[in-house]
Formats: C-alpha cells, structure tokens, sequence
C-alpha cells in the first residue's frame, strides 16, 4: 500500500470534500436534534438554527400526551418477538440448506428468493384478507407473523451460507465423537455462528423496526400502532408544532441509531453482504 | 460435496425437517399470498366482504389504457430510478475514486456517517426534508435567498413541476451513502500493483479509472443498481409521509396508487394487478442485473 506522496493540495482538497459530504448529511439531521430539545422559542423558530435554551419537556409530552409510550411499546414488542423467531427458525433453516442432506434444494432456493425482491405491495391485500378472517387485525399477530415470514427468507440465505463455509471437520469430529445433527448445531456450529446471527439479528431488528406498510394497513386502533406509523399520523396532526414533532421523530429513530453505532462493523458488513448476495 | 452431507442411516430428508418451521411461515404468509394476488388480478373484486368475478384480462387492459392513472405513475417511478440509482452510483463512484485509494484520517468514522441515512425510519427522513424544504424556514429556500436567489425559491413539495424531483432528491439523500461505502469496500480488494503496473506504462489516472477501478468494482455496481432500482420502483413510505401523490397527482408512484386504489377506494382485482405488474417487473429487472454481473464475470475469466 505504498503511495507516492500526495500533492498536499489534493489531501487538502479530499478533506474538504469529506467535510462537505459530511455536512450534507448531518445538516438536515441537526434539526431534530436542535429542535427537539429546544427550549420555550417563538412559533416561527427555525428548526435548523441553535436553541437559545434547553428543555427536554418535548419528550415527556410526546411520550405521554402523544402516545409514544404506547407506540414504543408496540414496537419493541413485535420487534423482539420478530427477530428472536426469525433468528432461531434461519439458524434451523440455513443449517438445512447450508449442511444437511436435502432434495430440491435449488427449486428452494428460486423460491426464498422471492421473498428477498418482492413488495409488500404484492402480498398486502390477501395478507389483510387473511388477517380479516382469522380476526387478528389490530392484534400483535398481524404484524408479527408476516414480518417473519419476510425474514427468515433473508435469514435462510444468509445463515445457509455461513454454514455453509463452515469447516466440515469440525462436524466431523463431532458426529464421530457421538453427537447427533442436532447437538452438533447447537454444540459446535451455532456458537462459532456469532458474528453471523449478531448481523442478522441488527439487520432484522433495523427492517422490523422501520417496516410501515404492513403495520400502516393491520392496525386501526390508535393504541396498538407502531412508532414510525404512530409518528406518520402524528405529523398530520402536530405539522405547525415543529420541537413537538421533532421530539417524537427523535424517540423513532434513536434505537436504530443506537444499535447501529454499537453494531456498525456487524452492520455495514450485513447490509453489503446481504445485498452481494441478494 | 453431496457426500459429507449426509451420514450413513441418515434420512435423506432430514434436511427437510430443520426446514419446515421457517418454510411453512414463509409459505403461509409471503409465497401463498403473493400468489393469490395474482390470481386476484384478474377478477372484479371491490371491497374485502363483496364477490368476485371473473374478468380475465380486463384489469390489465385498464392499466394500460393511454393515460392511465397507472402508467402516469408507473413513469414517476422510472424518473425516480434517476434519484434513487443515477445519481448515488455516479456520485458514489466518484467520490470512491477520489477517496478510496488514499489513507484519510477519520475514513472510519466518515463512513460511519455516511452510512447513517440508511438505518432511520423513512418516516423519519420524511418529517426532516419537509423542514428542509419548507417554503418559509426551509433550508433551501435559505440557503437561496441568501445567494441573491430568492426568486427561485417555492413551496418544493407542493409545486407540480418541482415536487417530484424534490421527494427523489430525498432519495438520493438516503442513497448516496450506501452506494459509496459499497464502492469504498470494493477498492479495498483492488491490488495497488495495478496501478503501479499501469502507472509504469503510462496509463494516466482517468485511464486507470475506466481501465481498472470501474472494471473491477462490476459486482459492486451491480449490486448498487440491483438494490437502488427495486427500492425506486417499490418506494411508498417515502412518498406517503412527503407528499400521498400530491399535489394532483404530480408524485403518485405505483406504490401509493396501490395503497389507494386497495384500501381507499376498494377496488381490490385493479390493485392487485398493479401489484402483480409491479413483481413482474421488479423480478425481470433483478435477472436483467444479475446478468451484466454474470457477464463481467465471464470477462473477468
């Protein structure tokens, strides 16, 4: 990796172009922040300017008199049910499609990767049919069991190919050592699994997390939306209220944002991979 | 290879079996209902309680038809495939060349950031480009008054001529970032003898860009495009939380129509033939990709 030296005028002007790009991101994001924790400020304030005082009254209203509170609930309950589901039925799955003795497994494949492309579009209308009749519209179910369905079509994939490229000796070693297939799993290949279900799991925690047209469409009452829908139909109403809103956007998009930056090897790898191979 | 699968007394199913949990929800909740949208499209069927009726083709006919609310949006979400792939995978693959071959301080954490627009809520990126793009406090009207241009500034996202471009520049907002940490990690496997090679030729940088950065980055422009191109064309929350189509119908994308035409008005056989249409042609194009790709492989051979 040996370059020649750099004309100092073009690392200066690379660095400059970093900052650029890195102003064109955060600029617009700054005023949820700003805004958010503004404190009392004329009706007109700008969103991007500095507030002149503090205030964290924004989150409790929003929390308690926009219904956050419940929305965040709504959320990290499906989301965890979804992902914990999803992350042990991939594990089975891609051990399947990755290492087991299974005929048809490239019609499978074709199939799962269906699941990888299409729209929700395509699937929302026999989906609510379906809910309808099963009486489980505005129920937890109607967001959770689709939202699965969705991702253990990533998961197989991506877990089928982890196991896939596992060293075959070390099962080996322990079916010779007595283990059946399934103690092999859980004994030898799921915990050296552990960079690869810490992707798929910040990966289907992001998409479960953001998912809106399903949970737009399953739920009418108000008490059981998610966040990104709660905060959809509160931006209709609370438009002019802009530190309000931005509050509420804030507690929307602080756990993604969190995960990420604790999780961001895991997941800048899991979305680069996860698109090569989709 | 099939033999280390399997072990002697081993069903040949077993597979199978581990398979079935996760097969059996995938079935029942994504495969089976996309197949009955299908077949949905080609009854008459208005509203979730009323009877269907065999019309054979006749959805898709109206669909069709010259001026159809469909192609109309079906041609805004073509537009905004410029936003959403053009745009970022130019603007990634330049800046990538720029960058990604040099030791910057602080690629990590620049990376980090770029790649920030990725992991919000849509709804969220929405609420925030409207502030930008208000007409009273919005950023760019600002930033145009400032420079002496304030006669250019307008409601963005309420003008017929300028909202569609606006909701795509929101797009490729979100966009830019992952094309260009998808282009960075691709430079990384180029080997820099390459250009030393190359450079001991002759060959000047805008040479050895056409000639081996591009080349060499195919799977990752395929990718880029792959995964850009389906989000334009099945974009709805950021068209929902922006816009709804408005104003007249200047920003309705396949997405939202759908969404309308299935829950709004009710007329669930047209719907479901948009939705049908709009698989075909995201499964068409996804081979079409895939494609190029394979060709690039072939050349690489």
């Amino acid at each position: 990796m040996i370059r020649p030296t750099q004309p100092h005028r073009g690392q200066f002007f690379r660095y400059f172009l970093l900052i650029l790009i890195v102003v064109l991101v955060l600029l617009p994001l700054s005023s949820l922040v700003f805004s958010a924790i503004r404190g009392p400020s004329a009706p007109n304030t700008s969103p991007f300017s500095l507030p002149a005082s503090i205030s964290l009254e924004r989150f409790r209203e929003a929390w308690f008199v926009g219904r956050f509170n419940l929305f965040f609930k709504n959320s990290i309950l499906v989301a965890v049910i979804v992902v914990a589901v999803s992350v042990l039925l991939s594990t089975l799955s891609g051990y399947a499609t990755g290492l087991l003795p299974m005929p048809g497994r490239r019609l499978l494949y074709g199939l799962m990767l269906i699941g990888f492309m299409v729209p929700f579009e395509a699937a929302i209308i026999p989906l609510y049919h379906l809910m309808d009749r099963l009486s489980l519209l505005d129920s937890y179910w109607a967001l959770i069991l689709p939202q699965i369905g969705l991702s253990v079509s990533f998961g197989t994939m991506w877990m089928g190919s982890f196991f896939e490229s596992a060293p075959r000796e070390l099962i080996d070693a322990a079916v010779m050592d007595g283990a059946n297939r399934w103690q092999a799993l859980w004994k030898v290949l799921f915990p050296m699994a552990r960079p690869a279900t810490t992707t798929l799991i910040v990966l289907l925690f992001m998409w479960t997390w953001n998912e809106f047209l399903l949970a737009l469409v399953m739920v009418q009452n108000e008490a059981m939306r998610t966040l990104p829908v709660g905060l959809a139909f509160f931006q209709g109403r609370y438009s002019a209220n802009v530190p309000l809103l931005a509050a509420a956007a804030l507690i929307v998009a602080l756990p993604t944002v969190l995960v990420y930056i604790l999780f961001q090897r895991f997941f800048i790898r899991g979305m680069l991979g996860g698109a090569i191979k989709g | 290879m099939q033999d280390s699968r399997h072990y002697p007394g081993e069903s040949r199913f077993t597979g199978w079996l581990y398979l079935l949990p996760a097969f059996l929800i995938y079935l029942v909740f994504v495969l089976i209902p996309v197949g009955q949208t299908i077949i949905n499209s080609f009854y008459a069927w208005n509203g979730f309680g009323a009877q269907k009726e065999l019309i054979g083709f006749e959805n898709y006919t109206k669909l069709f038809q010259e001026g159809s609310a469909f192609l109309e949006a079906f041609s805004h979400n073509l537009i905004f495939i410029f936003f959403y792939t053009v745009i970022p995978v130019i603007f990634g693959l330049m800046l990538a060349s720029l960058l990604g071959r040099t030791k910057l301080k602080g690629l990590t954490a620049f990376r980090t950031l770029l790649f920030l627009p990725q992991v919000i809520s849509m709804i969220v990126v929405g609420v925030v480009w409207r502030w930008v793009l208000h007409p009273n406090f919005g950023l760019v009207n600002s930033f145009l008054r400032l420079v002496g241009l304030g006669a250019w500034a307008r409601p963005w996202l309420g003008d017929f001529t300028w909202a569609l471009p606006a909701v795509g520049s929101i797009a490729s907002w979100v966009q830019y970032g992952f094309c260009m940490v998808l282009f960075l990690a691709g430079m990384q496997r180029i080997p820099e003898e390459y250009y030393e090679a190359s450079s001991l030729d002759g060959a000047s940088p805008w040479q050895q860009l056409w000639k081996i950065t591009f080349p060499s980055l195919r799977p990752e422009i395929a990718v880029a495009l792959t995964t850009t191109v389906i989000a334009a064309l099945r974009v709805f929350d950021l068209v929902f939380v922006t816009t709804r189509g408005s104003p007249g119908t200047s920003t309705m994308v396949v997405g939202q129509l759908i969404y309308n035409t299935a829950f709004i008005q009710k007329q669930l056989g047209l719907a479901s033939a948009m939705a049908t249409v709009l698989l075909v042609v995201i499964l068409l194009l996804s081979r079409l990709i895939r494609r190029y790709q394979e060709a690039g492989n072939e050349v690489a051979r």
